[in-house]
C-alpha cells in the first residue's frame, strides 16, 4: 500500500441526515487500491450509515463520494463494486438454491435478456469455491446455517468479480469456524489485490488482514490509522498516542462540575457514544 | 364429452389456460417479496375500475386495468415514500377499492348481480374479444416475468444488493406491481376479483413444498396454475349437469386441494432433510460404550444413518450409535 497506489474511494466532507436528523457530519477519508480497511465503532456510531452512503444507498446532504474517481451521482461502473449488506439470512419468501443466489451477483456483468455464458458460470463457481461452499451449490439456502448463509452473501458479491468490496458486519452473529472460513475467503481476495472496506463491531479472526482502521463515534470519524485491538476501539483515546488530526477536545459542560460521590453520572459523560436511535440501521426495512 | 366442444367452452378453456399460466408467474415474485396479499389488494381496487366501466358504458376489463395499474403504482409510492409497511398500504387500498366499487355500481343503476360476475368470475360468458385480450395480456406477463427473471429475482431477493448492483430497483418494483395489476384484471373473468389472489399465491405455496430452487418453484407453480384452472373449469362443467357449480370457486378449491395434498409431503421431506443433515465433524467428548446392544445397525436396519465426520451415526431412540470395533459408541 504505497501512497502512490491510486485512490479508489474518496469521501469529502460527507454528511448524511435521516428524516432531518443529522447522522453523519464532516466525514472525509480515502481508501487506496489494495487496502483492507476496517470501519469500526459502537452501535449507532454511524459506521453502517457511512458504508451505505459510500454505496449510494443513503443520499448525502453535503459533501461528495467518489468511487474510482467518478462521482457517485451518475456513477455507472457498478460491475467494479461488490456489496455484502447486513443480513441475518439469505432466504426470502420463495425457495432459492445457493447457486441461484450467488448467480444473482453476476447481474452487474450481464446484459438484459442474455443467458449466462461460460465465463459467468465459471465466475459463479469460483466465488462458491472461495467461500468453501461449492459442494452445497444445489442446496436450498435455508438448509444452510447462519454462518454459511453469510458466506453465500459474500460469494454473491464475489460472483461479479469486483475490484472494491464493501461488507456490512459480515461477522455479526457468526460462529468462530464460520468467521475463520470468512477470513480465509477475504484473505484470498486481498491477495488478488482487491480493495476491501469492512464494517465490523469486532474483528476477531479478520484482525490480521486489516491494514488500516477507521473508528466512528457519534456520526464522526474519530480515528484513522493503524489497526487497533478490539477493546481499544471503545476507549476514548484509543490507548495509543497517534499524531492524527482528530484531537478529541476535552469535554466541556457549561455547568461547573460538582464532584459529589452520588451524582457522578450526571455530568453527561455517557452522552458521547451513539445517538441512541439505532441509526446504524435507521430505516429497518429495505 | 360433447360439452367441451361448445364454442363458449373452448373460449373458457383458452382463457383458463392462459390465466393459469400467468397468475403464478407474478405470484412467485410477490410471494418472494412477502407481498402475497398484493394481488388481493389490487383485486379490490379493480372493483372500482369495473364499476367505472359499468357507469361509463365502456369495457369493464379496460377500466379495471387502468384503475388497478394506478392502484399498483400508488401502493409502491406509499411503500417507498411513506416508509409504511407494505401491508398497511395494501389495507388502505382494500377498503377504498371495494367501497368505491359498490358505491359507483349503485350510482350506475346496475344490480349487485352484474358486479358479482366480476367478483367471482363468469368464465363461461367470456366474449371472443375478451379471450383475445386475455391471451395477449397473459402472454405479455409471462414473457416479462420469465425473460427478466435474473433482474426480478435479484430485486425481490435483496433490494439493497440489487441497487448496489446498479439495478433501478424502484422501476422494477413498479413493473412487478403493474404486472400484478394486469394479471388481476386478466384473471377477473376466470376466478373473479375476490378470488384472483388465490390463483397467484396458492400454486406457489404448493410448489415450494417440494422444491429447493427458485426456477423449479416458478415452473412448477405455472404448471399447477394451469392444472388447477383448466381442471376446475372442466370439473365444474361436468358437475353442472347435476348442480349449479360456478367455475371460479371450483378452480380455487382445486388449487387448495393441491396444496392440502402436497403439504404433508413437504413436511415429510423437510423432516427427512433435517434428520439427514450431517452432524458437526467433531470427535465425541470421550469413549462411551452403549449398554447391552443386541441390534446390529446396517444399511436397511430402519435407523437413520447420518454422516458424522468420517463415519456414520445411527439414530436409535434419541441416541447416536457409531460402530467401534465389536460394539457401538455413544456419540
Amino acid at each position: 500500500m504505497s501512497m502512490t497506489s491510486p485512490t479508489v474511494v474518496t469521501v469529502d466532507g460527507a454528511a448524511v441526515a435521516i428524516a432531518g436528523r443529522p447522522v453523519l457530519r464532516g466525514i472525509s477519508m480515502e481508501v487506496r487500491q489494495g487496502e483492507f480497511v476496517a470501519l469500526m465503532g459502537a452501535n449507532g456510531s454511524g459506521k453502517s450509515t457511512l458504508v451505505r452512503a459510500m454505496t449510494g444507498l443513503r443520499p448525502l446532504t453535503a459533501g461528495s463520494v467518489h468511487l474510482f474517481g467518478e462521482d457517485l451521482d451518475g456513477f455507472h461502473q457498478w460491475q467494479r463494486i461488490g456489496f455484502v449488506p447486513q443480513r441475518a439470512t439469505a432466504a426470502s419468501g420463495v425457495p432459492a438454491s445457493v447457486w441461484e443466489v450467488v448467480a444473482s451477483g453476476r447481474l452487474t456483468r450481464r446484459r438484459w435478456l442474455r443467458p449466462l455464458l461460460g465465463p459467468d458460470r465459471a465466475a459463479i463457481r469460483a466465488a462458491l469455491e472461495v467461500v468453501g461452499l461449492a459442494d452445497r451449490a444445489r442446496d436450498g439456502v435455508t438448509a444452510l446455517s447462519g454462518g454459511q448463509q453469510q458466506r453465500v452473501l459474500i460469494a454473491r458479491a464475489l460472483a461479479g468479480e469486483p475490484e472494491l468490496l464493501f461488507l456490512d458486519e459480515p461477522t455479526a452473529g457468526v460462529d468462530l469456524p464460520n468467521q475463520e472460513a470468512l477470513a480465509r475467503a477475504l484473505g484470498v481476495l486481498k491477495d488478488r489485490g482487491a480493495t476491501i472496506v469492512l464494517v465490523a463491531h469486532d474483528l476477531g479472526p479478520l484482525a490480521p488482514l486489516v491494514d488500516r482502521a477507521l473508528v466512528m463515534r457519534d456520526g464522526r470519524l474519530a480515528y484513522d490509522g493503524a489497526p487497533l485491538a478490539d477493546d481499544a476501539v471503545h476507549h476514548p483515546l484509543f490507548l495509543e498516542s497517534h499524531s492524527h488530526h482528530h484531537h478529541e477536545a476535552p469535554r466541556h459542560d457549561h455547568a461547573p462540575h460538582v464532584a459529589a460521590p452520588l451524582d457522578g453520572g450526571v455530568g453527561g459523560t455517557a452522552s458521547g457514544l451513539g445517538t441512541g436511535n439505532g441509526s446504524g440501521r435507521p430505516d429497518g426495512r429495505a | 364429452m360433447d360439452i367441451l366442444g361448445y364454442d363458449f367452452m373452448i373460449r373458457a378453456m383458452l382463457a383458463a389456460v392462459f390465466t393459469g399460466l400467468a397468475a403464478p408467474t407474478v405470484g412467485t415474485y410477490l410471494v418472494q417479496r412477502r407481498l402475497a396479499l398484493m394481488g388481493d389488494g389490487l383485486g379490490h381496487v379493480a372493483v372500482t375500475g369495473v364499476a367505472l366501466g359499468l357507469l361509463t358504458g365502456s369495457s369493464p376489463t379496460w377500466t379495471a386495468i387502468v384503475v388497478a395499474v394506478l392502484g399498483a403504482v400508488l401502493v409502491e409510492v406509499i411503500r417507498v415514500q411513506g416508509h409504511t409497511n407494505g401491508d398497511v398500504a395494501l389495507a388502505l387500498l382494500f377498503y377504498g377499492g371495494i367501497a368505491g366499487g359498490v358505491l359507483i355500481t349503485g350510482i350506475a343503476g346496475q344490480s349487485a348481480a352484474r358486479l358479482q360476475e366480476f367478483l367471482f368470475g363468469s368464465i363461461t360468458s367470456i366474449s371472443v374479444s375478451d379471450v383475445w385480450a386475455t391471451m395477449a395480456l397473459a402472454t405479455l406477463v409471462v414473457v416479462i416475468c420469465v425473460g427478466l427473471m435474473p433482474q426480478l429475482f435479484a430485486v425481490a431477493q435483496d433490494q439493497e444488493f440489487a441497487r448496489v448492483a446498479g439495478l433501478n430497483v424502484q422501476a422494477y418494483n413498479v413493473l412487478v406491481a403493474v404486472l400484478a395489476a394486469v394479471t388481476v384484471t386478466v384473471a377477473m373473468r376466470t376466478v373473479g376479483l375476490l378470488l384472483v389472489s388465490a390463483l397467484m399465491v396458492v400454486p406457489v405455496a404448493t410448489a415450494q413444498q417440494v422444491t429447493r430452487s427458485f426456477r423449479t418453484t416458478l415452473a412448477l407453480a405455472m404448471g399447477l396454475g394451469v392444472a388447477a384452472s383448466l381442471g376446475g373449469l372442466v370439473v365444474s362443467a361436468f358437475a353442472s349437469y347435476q348442480w349449479r357449480v360456478a367455475p371460479g370457486p371450483t378452480i380455487v378449491l382445486l388449487a387448495l386441494a393441491g396444496f392440502a395434498v402436497t403439504w404433508p409431503i413437504g413436511a415429510v421431506l423437510r423432516r427427512r432433510a433435517r434428520l439427514r443433515t450431517p452432524f458437526v465433524a467433531e470427535p465425541p467428548l470421550g469413549h462411551e460404550v452403549t449398554d447391552e446392544h443386541p441390534h446390529v445397525h446396517g444399511d436397511d436396519c430402519g435407523h437413520p444413518a447420518v454422516e458424522h465426520g468420517d463415519h456414520v451415526d445411527y439414530i436409535h431412540d434419541g441416541h447416536r450409535h457409531a460402530a467401534h470395533g465389536g460394539h457401538y459408541d455413544e456419540h
